[in-house]
């Protein structure tokens, strides 16, 4: 590939060898953007990811609901007053994740707990009610969450996420 | 693969690999070292430009494949919303589509070379003939391909083409039973041509590697048609041939770009924007511009099985090329009279395809049945005739004297070979734009639109005033269910913000649910709704409007076209006309007259347009002065409705327009640059090779 003449210039001929190779990394580089961009979700999956409201009236003390945004599940936990009692004695050194009940729930709302419903261990959805410690369990490798929805035992090794959300009213959240 | 190759790699690692798999020394002894005539024109990069384009067609079709839905219910659907919601989905989409005709264009090219310069003859036959199975193969995969979209043209393409099958005497109904895996075209015959158009790629791939392997034992042929004898008749294919591919391809590619970005339908059929419908054949059943000149043989022939023979015979019969023509000469360049009949078998090509893409109906009749004889002709009486009776001018001893007697005209080539490409291009492929509205309808007047031209761009207050047009009168009735409130605040749309857009869609009511209690409810419409049907089905539809389902408008722009005629599609492609479907919408809006010109007779419920094909239109009038204000002063009359509503609804059918010609603005500056820069690199490395 190198066997030119001498009498040709050879710096005005490296440079037109690195320009076009440039142009075409280039080219190549710009490329592949919309051949991988395409993979992100569409506008219409972007647009149906969209806030949603929920209306808390139908849920009794004890009682929690699924709702689903994003395709994720959010449990929302009308808690008792033994849970959230239990949810804000523990000390924070014992947790694995440690976070006050306070910054996991809206002031005021004590009694509502708001949290993606997905374990942060492999991403099973753990289920209310069960094990140990007032909250929920999952059953696919043994994590244990509080009433606030801490870690508490097991492989997972963070708190269930708390989406983002408001409260409209008393009564009427909006979450996204 | 041209023999053991003493490459050995200097790194360790590569060392230890290529004792146990000698693949380096394959690659070097096949793409680096392998001796490549040095001889060779521009027409011999279509070899490297076809590689490029099946591997694009892959890439891009693997990537669709991830968003398309291969269902007879959601693939129209799926599709509309990988152009409209995909990132680059339209892209990829028109890269795609535009693909397969850009793979045809340059196979077509390809062949002809072969034929000219004789690359069928010994030792090539089995090169040649792999080369028509992997035309086949090609043919097969681009026919299931376009079935894909399920638009009319896919769905009655489907029909027609599998009941070809049902001539075979005996056995014909069963194998197109087979063949769609129910009693007509439907779900399955779908889900099947899907799973086959992903397989078939790779089968061409895998009878490409041995259209190569045969490449390099028999070496390639070259425009002289004298075998290479010494070590100054080749170079090395890296970096010679490799550079020279390069400028080819990166010439193609800026072919290739002006349709996907200007042009992307130019090569379609607009009844394909229409969903299909088992119900109704379109006026016209035409297949794509690379079939036709094929399907014009196929109906030249006025017996259902003879037909069918003679269109695959047609076909078949290049395989038996290298026998068919005996004569000792390779190259045309050196019999003056086989090169004649090459040009004129090239035009009756042309011609057939022109056949192919007009009704089957007098002239036309008769000139694909004398055209048809020309083309068996050539193969069957010519070839073998001038074999015997023709004196060749003497060859050049070797490729270098080849080279040394020609030392001018090599810059000629390249400009030769794209102006060659575009005008048999525009030539091909313009006989298609088959339209709706071409049975008795006047051409409605080609009007101004600010989104025509690759600078175009969509007049704002326009698609705002279109979009009231569209909400107080059309809705009523039309649909325009592919556009979502939220596109409104989309770049390169009407220009709302996202809240006015939120906004607009609150004052509509969404059927939605089911809720708790199992029941369906309304609820105000969000940005992600999309704009609801006048009616909950298309039997409502008509049953509302005297038989006649008022179409959806969401596509009505792209999905209504008439024809332009020779030369004027030829003058569109350089033009870039686009614009068919909008000035028919507008006419048609425009057409309406209170009464019918004498002998004209409206039957009982229709009414009298200029501009609607048989003038019978169900539709009444919908439009009249007056009837919609507008806040910024715009006249309210109807020639402003027609012109607004008509870019509102060019808006609908591609919101991604302005995108579009503004990345193609950016992609055509890069590849000229490249081109150019290509050119010279390409004249440096070979400066070393005279
Ligand atoms: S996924 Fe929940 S414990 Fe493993």
């Amino acid at each position: 590939m190198t066997t030119a003449s001498s009498a040709d210039h050879p710096t005005r001929r490296d440079f037109l060898f690195v320009a076009t190779g440039a142009a075409a990394a280039v080219g190549a580089a710009a490329t592949v953007w919309p051949l991988v961009a395409q993979m992100n979700p569409d506008a219409a999956t972007i647009a149906a990811g969209a806030p949603i409201e929920v209306d808390l009236t139908p849920i009794a003390e004890g009682q929690d609901i699924k709702v689903f945004w994003r395709g994720k599940p959010i449990y929302i936990s009308h808690r008792t007053k033994k849970q959230i009692q239990e949810a804000q004695s523990v000390a924070l050194s014992s947790l694995p994740d440690p976070q006050p009940d306070s910054a996991r729930v809206k002031a005021g709302h004590d009694q509502w707990l708001v949290v993606i419903g997905i374990c942060t261990h492999l991403g099973c959805i753990p289920i209310a009610h069960e094990g140990n410690y007032d909250g929920f369990f999952c059953p696919c490798h043994g994590s244990q969450y509080d009433s606030s929805g801490r870690i508490r035992q097991g492989p997972a090794p963070a708190n269930l996420a708390v989406p983002p959300y408001a409260f409209l009213s008393d009564t009427k959240i909006q979450i996204g | 693969m041209s023999g053991p190759s003493d490459f050995q790699p200097s790194n360790p690692a590569l060392k230890w690999i290529e004792r146990r798999l000698p693949i380096f020394g394959l690659i070097h002894s096949s793409f680096v070292a392998y001796p490549t005539p040095r001889n060779l024109n521009y027409w011999w990069t279509f070899g490297a430009i076809l590689s490029m384009m099946l591997a694009l067609q892959i890439l891009t079709g693997v990537i669709l494949a991830m968003h398309y839905t291969p269902h007879a219910d959601l693939a129209f659907k799926s599709v509309e919303l990988i152009v409209r919601d995909v990132n680059y989905g339209w892209l990829l989409r028109n890269m795609h589509a535009c693909g397969a005709s850009m793979f045809f264009f340059a196979v077509y090219i390809h062949m002809f070379r072969g034929l000219y310069y004789g690359s069928y003859k010994e030792p090539r036959e089995v090169l040649w003939i792999l080369g028509v199975i992997i035309y086949l193969l090609m043919m097969a995969t681009g026919f299931m391909g376009y079935v894909l979209p399920w638009g009319q043209m896919s769905f009655w393409g489907a029909t027609v083409i599998t009941n070809l099958f049902s001539a075979v005497p005996y056995f014909g109904e069963s194998i197109v039973t087979l063949l769609w895996g129910g009693y007509s075209v439907g779900n399955p015959t779908l889900n099947r041509f899907f799973s086959l158009h992903y397989l078939l790629p790779f089968v061409i791939a895998g009878v490409v590697v041995l259209h190569v392997w045969a490449l390099h034992v028999a070496g390639q042929n070259n425009p002289a048609g004298v075998e290479a004898k010494t070590e100054k008749d080749t170079v090395p294919f890296t970096p010679y041939a490799t550079i020279k591919d390069m400028f080819g391809v990166s010439c193609f590619l800026i072919f290739f770009a002006w349709f996907i970005f200007y042009m992307p339908n130019y090569l379609g059929d607009a009844d394909n924007y229409i969903p299909a419908n088992p119900g109704v054949t379109p006026a016209h059943i035409v297949p794509e511009w690379y079939y036709l000149p094929f399907y014009a043989i196929l109906r030249s022939i006025p017996n259902k099985l003879a037909g069918v023979v003679a269109m695959f015979s047609a076909i078949i019969i290049l395989c038996f090329l290298p026998w068919l023509d005996s004569a000792r000469t390779r190259s045309s360049k050196y019999r003056p009279l086989a090169k004649q009949f090459f040009w004129i078998f090239v035009v009756v090509c042309i011609l057939l395809g022109y056949l192919g893409s007009q009704p089957p109906e007098g002239i036309y009749v008769i000139a694909g049945r004398i055209l048809t004889v020309c083309y068996f002709a050539y193969f069957l009486i010519v070839l073998p005739l001038l074999a015997r009776i023709e004196t060749p001018r003497p060859v050049p001893n070797s490729i270098a004297d080849d080279v040394l007697a020609k030392s001018k005209g090599r810059a000629a080539t390249a400009a030769s070979v794209m102006l060659a490409m575009v005008v048999a291009g525009s030539l091909l492929v313009g006989g298609t734009q088959n339209a709706k509205a071409d049975e008795g309808g006047t051409a409605p007047p080609a009007q101004k639109w600010s989104f025509s031209g690759p600078f175009g761009k969509f007049d704002r207050g326009s698609l705002q005033r279109g979009l009231k047009v569209y909400k107080e009168v059309c809705a009523a009735c039309h649909g325009l269910s592919y556009v979502a409130f939220r596109n409104l605040a989309d770049p390169g749309g009407p220009g709302y913000s996202p809240a006015q857009a939120a906004a607009f869609a609150s004052e509509y009511k969404i059927k939605d649910g089911p809720n708790d209690q199992g029941e369906m409810f309304e609820r105000p419409g969000r940005p992600a709704d999309y704009f609801p049907s006048p009616f909950p089905n298309e039997q409502a539809a008509r049953a509302a409007n005297g038989g006649a389902a008022p179409p959806d408008l969401s596509l009505i722009t792209k999905a209504r076209s008439y024809k332009r005629g020779f030369p004027q599609f030829a003058i569109d492609f350089f033009t870039q006309y686009q614009e068919q479907g909008p000035d028919y919408v507008d006419a048609i809006l425009q057409g309406f007259e209170d009464k019918a010109p004498a002998g004209v007779t409206i039957p009982e419920g229709s009414y009298y347009n200029k501009y609607f094909p048989g003038h019978a239109i169900k539709m009444p009038k919908p439009l009249s002065d007056g009837q919609v204000t507008f806040d910024d002063g715009s006249p309210a009359t109807v020639k402003q409705y027609a012109h607004d509503v008509t870019t509102f609804l060019m808006w609908a059918a591609e919101p991604h327009m302005e995108e579009r010609k503004r990345i193609g603005m950016q992609v055509f500056f890069f590849l000229v640059v490249f081109a150019f820069l290509m050119y010279f690199t390409k004249r440096k490395v070979w400066a070393n090779a005279h």
